[in-house]
């Protein structure tokens, strides 16, 4: 996902015409069934007074004749707070006050809504233009409206806070009055978008529109659904990976109280051509339907089933247009073996992925050389709130209903899976409890039609968290080594680094230090796998920024530096006299992050029992420094005291929930590279759930955590990943002052010897 | 099969259910009470936490044969307008980000707070330590909870 970086920002000719051609259409997604999306009276945290008819404006927008408005967001949520930033975007250039704005999540429709997809931090950036171009077109619309009932020039009229004035005489009108009449106005072809210095609504918090339905328990997630007489599912899937099914016998589950049926799905047929998030290690399953949750748990654990391990074989893929036949090797596969494989293939030479002039001979010649090796396990996304889906499939089509990433890159499957033309199958988005990369693969979605098609009823697919941790999709297993060269006057003259993992490499060849280092050499190495890995927030950056920064932190000390002053002086280099012409960062701007935590930290003061480590990261577009502070208990357990961080996102168009989104960040990336680790033996994970798989928890979190933004009017970047994966660097290094040794594998907890906690 | 009569949040539920059914999938299969979660069904994640007779437990492992006439409180009934002290502390301090434990967050909170009605970071950590929030909203669910505590 990061390495796509699509810009998939629609044209503002195309995107305004798809506007207008999908007018009228909107409410009909939303009749047919009962549906669990909530009632926007509270919307914004307070009651509003809900109209009685609604006028469209466009796609994204109606506006009630009481000059209240409907804001559609475009994209799922999964927590990183779209679903406000968003319509601030659009209320922003409408200029309507944000206490009349309700927000509802748009229908799936990929011709009105473009790419309505939650990942690769890429939602605001790609967003940015288009729904800032809705409200302003709405806002142009209703200005004309305003000028014809008024037989004035449109240029005489301005807007406020949802009101229209004309400016000679002093008259107004509200949105709401000439809502009716702007819906027969022409889409303008071209608006003037606000400048940030004339932002009211943007930069300005607000707070989470779903907020009081949260703290009430409003059924808002896909698990939530409701839907009159719908049938509850669930699927075992092999135990291990390296394994298939073989037969089964229901007779027992059949018997159980509570159970309607028992039978098996195949999710892809075997000429289906995957494309590149429909990544399934077990696509033949057995599913037990049911009255209730517990009957369908209890019959579940009664089924007889026999799995039998495959052989070696292969699928045909699409990815983006690359065709290809993916090969699945057979095995139970095993941590231990894994780890000797990676040990084997890092001592070997990888594949070249960059070189910058001549690292042999600069190696050779070095005043100074060190070499260091990190790994990472496998981590399960673990989302909150576990896989589930909702389907009713008939043979007039197929509504389905739940928590997913990117319903466009499910949607073909699910049609495939059905026989349906894709037309005939809508999908409605609801509230993710969690997603972390997890929910693009929504394979779970097509095991929902196919059952509900197979009962011929309305049924919700629910994985229990045994089912969620063990069925695939993991953050994959990495190594790494590093290689720097000193001369005698301590400067870096030399980096090389080579990674892989098991199954794909990590490694990003064009960011930092690349750039800022004469010669400079990237090589990768890869080992297949039948365990799926997918997309897990910042995906291989969550591994590379931590050891890169760790490394780095190590380069440093045996240059005898400043560990900030010393990446200030590589990243000066890289401003002012780079070196090969791909560097994939904006080196003013990384400098920009680690000075303004420097500054922000009081770096450089000392502290009685305190432990300071820093890191800085670029990728998904956004710049991220930290400085962790450590401190130790009474019974030498290590927490993380204190994090101070400075992120460049350009404009932050929702700084409170900005903020929220890095303290998540920091709190995710501490707990995962101090506790995070999926294991295997014989194929099967060694954990199934919260007993064996460490979450952090309150009492291991970060006491306090400061947030500061590097304040300039550079279009907006995403927040959801950047900050996350530079928190494995800055704790490592930190730990490095509390212990007094270096943490080279992840999780910190059991890089041996042990800590304690 | 068997009948329970239960009071929860304040209204008697007749119940037709397994002896061994959790509370966790009475609340929210029979009783259409969603807003109690399902989060792991071992008492490890609290997304399932609920106050029985006002102390906080943990509804997947609570059978409904074991409840007899104890009260239960789930998150639909911690108040009627949705205005309890902790609700809104966690709005004002806008907690959530998926919001997936958050309910479990708040009646274990809220739990506490009845008990020990203004609680030090180290017994905020204790009581909470049960609970997981896989989003990280820690720092603000404890600057929360001292929100709710200090409005009392």
């Amino acid at each position: 996902m990061s390495q796509q970086n699509e810009n998939n920002t629609i044209g503002r000719r195309a995107f305004l015409r798809n506007s207008s051609l999908a007018g009228g259409g909107l409410i009909l997604g939303f009749s047919w069934l009962n549906s669990c999306k909530p009632k926007v009276a509270e919307a914004v945290g307070m009651e509003i007074e809900m109209p009685e008819e609604w006028y469209e404006i466009n796609s994204y927008l109606k506006i009630g004749e009481n000059g209240v408005a409907t804001i559609y967001c475009p994209n799922p949520e999964f927590g990183q707070g779209v679903m406000t930033s968003m319509p601030m975007l659009v209320a922003e250039e409408l200029d309507i006050a944000w206490e009349k704005v309700m927000v509802e999540i748009a229908p799936y429709d990929a011709e009105v809504y473009g790419r309505q997809f939650t990942g690769g931090s890429q939602g605001i950036r790609t967003r940015w233009e288009g729904l800032r171009t809705v409200g302003a077109s709405a806002k142009q619309m209703l200005k004309e409206a305003a000028a014809k009932q008024w037989e004035v020039p449109v240029s005489e009229i301005s807007t406020a806070d949802g009101v229209l004035t004309h400016d000679p005489t002093g008259n107004t009108l509200g949105y709401g009055d000439v809502a009716s009449a702007a819906m027969e106005i022409t889409v303008p072809e071209e608006v003037t978008l606000k400048s940030p210095k004339e932002f009211k609504i943007i930069s300005n918090s607000k707070k989470n529109v779903e907020g009081k339905q949260i703290v009430t328990g409003k059924p808002m997630f896909g698990v939530d659904y409701q839907y009159e007489g719908a049938l509850v599912a669930m699927a075992a899937h092999p135990p291990a990976f390296g394994l298939k099914l073989k037969s089964f016998d229901a007779t027992q589950a059949k018997s159980m109280p509570g159970i309607v049926d028992v039978f098996q799905i195949k999710t892809y047929a075997d000429d289906y051509q995957r494309n590149f998030f429909d990544t399934n290690a077990f696509t033949d399953l057995v599913v037990v339907v049911g009255k209730s949750t517990w009957e369908v748990m209890n019959a579940k654990k009664k089924l007889d089933v026999e799995w039998e391990p495959f052989a070696d074989y292969e699928y045909s893929a699409d990815r983006f247009g690359n065709k290809s036949q993916v090969k699945v090797p057979s095995g139970l596969e095993s941590t231990d073996a894994h780890y000797a494989k990676m040990e084997e293939l890092a001592a070997k030479p990888g594949q070249v992925v960059r070189k910058d002039g001549d690292p042999d001979e600069a190696f050779k010649k070095a005043a100074k050389v060190i070499e260091r090796s990190y790994t990472c396990p496998f981590l399960a996304h673990n989302c909150m709130e576990p896989m589930n889906f909702f389907a009713h499939v008939t043979d007039d089509g197929a509504k389905l209903a739940g928590p997913l990433q990117a319903p466009m890159l499910i949607e073909g499957a699910i049609a495939a899976s059905l026989g349906l033309p894709p037309e005939k199958v809508d999908i409605e988005m609801t509230r993710m409890g969690g997603g972390f990369g997890r929910r693009a693969y929504a394979h779970y979605a097509v095991e929902a039609g196919l059952i509900s098609k197979k009962v011929k009823a309305p049924v919700k697919l629910v994985y229990s968290r045994e089912d969620d941790m063990t069925f695939g999709i993991y953050r994959p297993s990495y190594q790494a080594t590093y290689r720097a060269a000193l001369d005698e006057n301590n400067n870096l003259v030399a980096f090389h680094v080579k990674a892989g993992g098991i199954p794909e490499t990590p490694i990003f060849a064009d960011r930092f230090p690349a750039g800022a280092v004469d010669n400079y050499m990237a090589e990768q190495w890869e080992h297949n796998s039948n365990i799926t890995i997918g997309a897990f927030r910042a995906p291989r950056s969550n591994f590379m920024a931590g050891v890169e920064q760790a490394f780095l932190d190590e380069v440093a000390e045996l240059a005898g530096k400043d560990p900030i002053a010393f990446r200030l002086e590589l990243l000066d280099r890289a401003m002012t006299n780079p070196v090969g012409e791909n560097n994939d960062y904006e080196a003013d701007r990384l400098a920009g992050v680690l000075k303004l935590v420097r500054d922000k930290s009081d770096w450089g003061t000392e502290k009685q029992g305190v432990f300071r480590g820093v890191a800085a990261y670029f990728c998904h577009n956004t710049y991220a420094a930290h400085v962790i502070d450590v401190v130790k208990a009474n019974d030498g357990t290590p927490r993380v005291e204190n994090a101070v961080c400075a992120m460049d996102c350009g404009i932050v168009v929702n700084p409170d929930a900005a903020a929220n989104m890095c303290e998540g960040g920091i709190v995710d990336g501490v707990g995962n590279a101090m506790y995070g680790g999926l294991t295997f033996r014989d194929g099967a994970t060694q954990q199934d759930n919260f007993d064996k798989y460490r979450i952090i928890r309150h009492s291991e979190a970060p006491k306090n955590i400061e947030v500061h933004f590097v304040q300039n009017e550079i279009d907006p970047t995403g927040l959801g990943e950047p900050p996350f994966p530079p928190v494995m660097g800055a704790l490592a290094n930190a730990l490095y002052k509390a212990e007094g040794r270096r943490f080279y594998n992840q999780p910190f907890i059991s890089d041996k010897p042990e800590l304690i906690g | 099969m068997a009948k329970y009569t239960l009071n929860i949040n304040g209204k008697i539920h007749e119940v037709e259910a397994d002896p061994s059914t959790p509370m966790l999938w009475v609340l929210r299969d029979h009783l259409n009470l969603v807003g109690t979660k399902y989060g792991c069904g071992i008492a490890q994640c609290g997304s399932c936490t609920i106050h029985l007779e006002g102390t906080a437990t943990r509804a997947c492992m609570l059978t409904v044969a074991s409840v007899g006439n104890q009260s239960i409180t789930t998150i639909e009934g911690l108040s009627e307008e949705g205005d309890h002290p902790v609700q809104k502390a966690w709005l004002e301090v806008d907690v959530p980000q998926c919001g997936y434990c958050q309910a479990g967050q708040i009646m274990t909170a809220s739990a506490l707070l009845e008990k020990n009605p203004s609680p030090s970071d180290e017994e905020i950590e204790m009581a909470m330590n049960g609970n997981i929030c896989r989003c990280g909203t820690y720092t603000r669910i404890k600057k929360a909870v001292k929100l709710a505590a200090g409005s009392k």
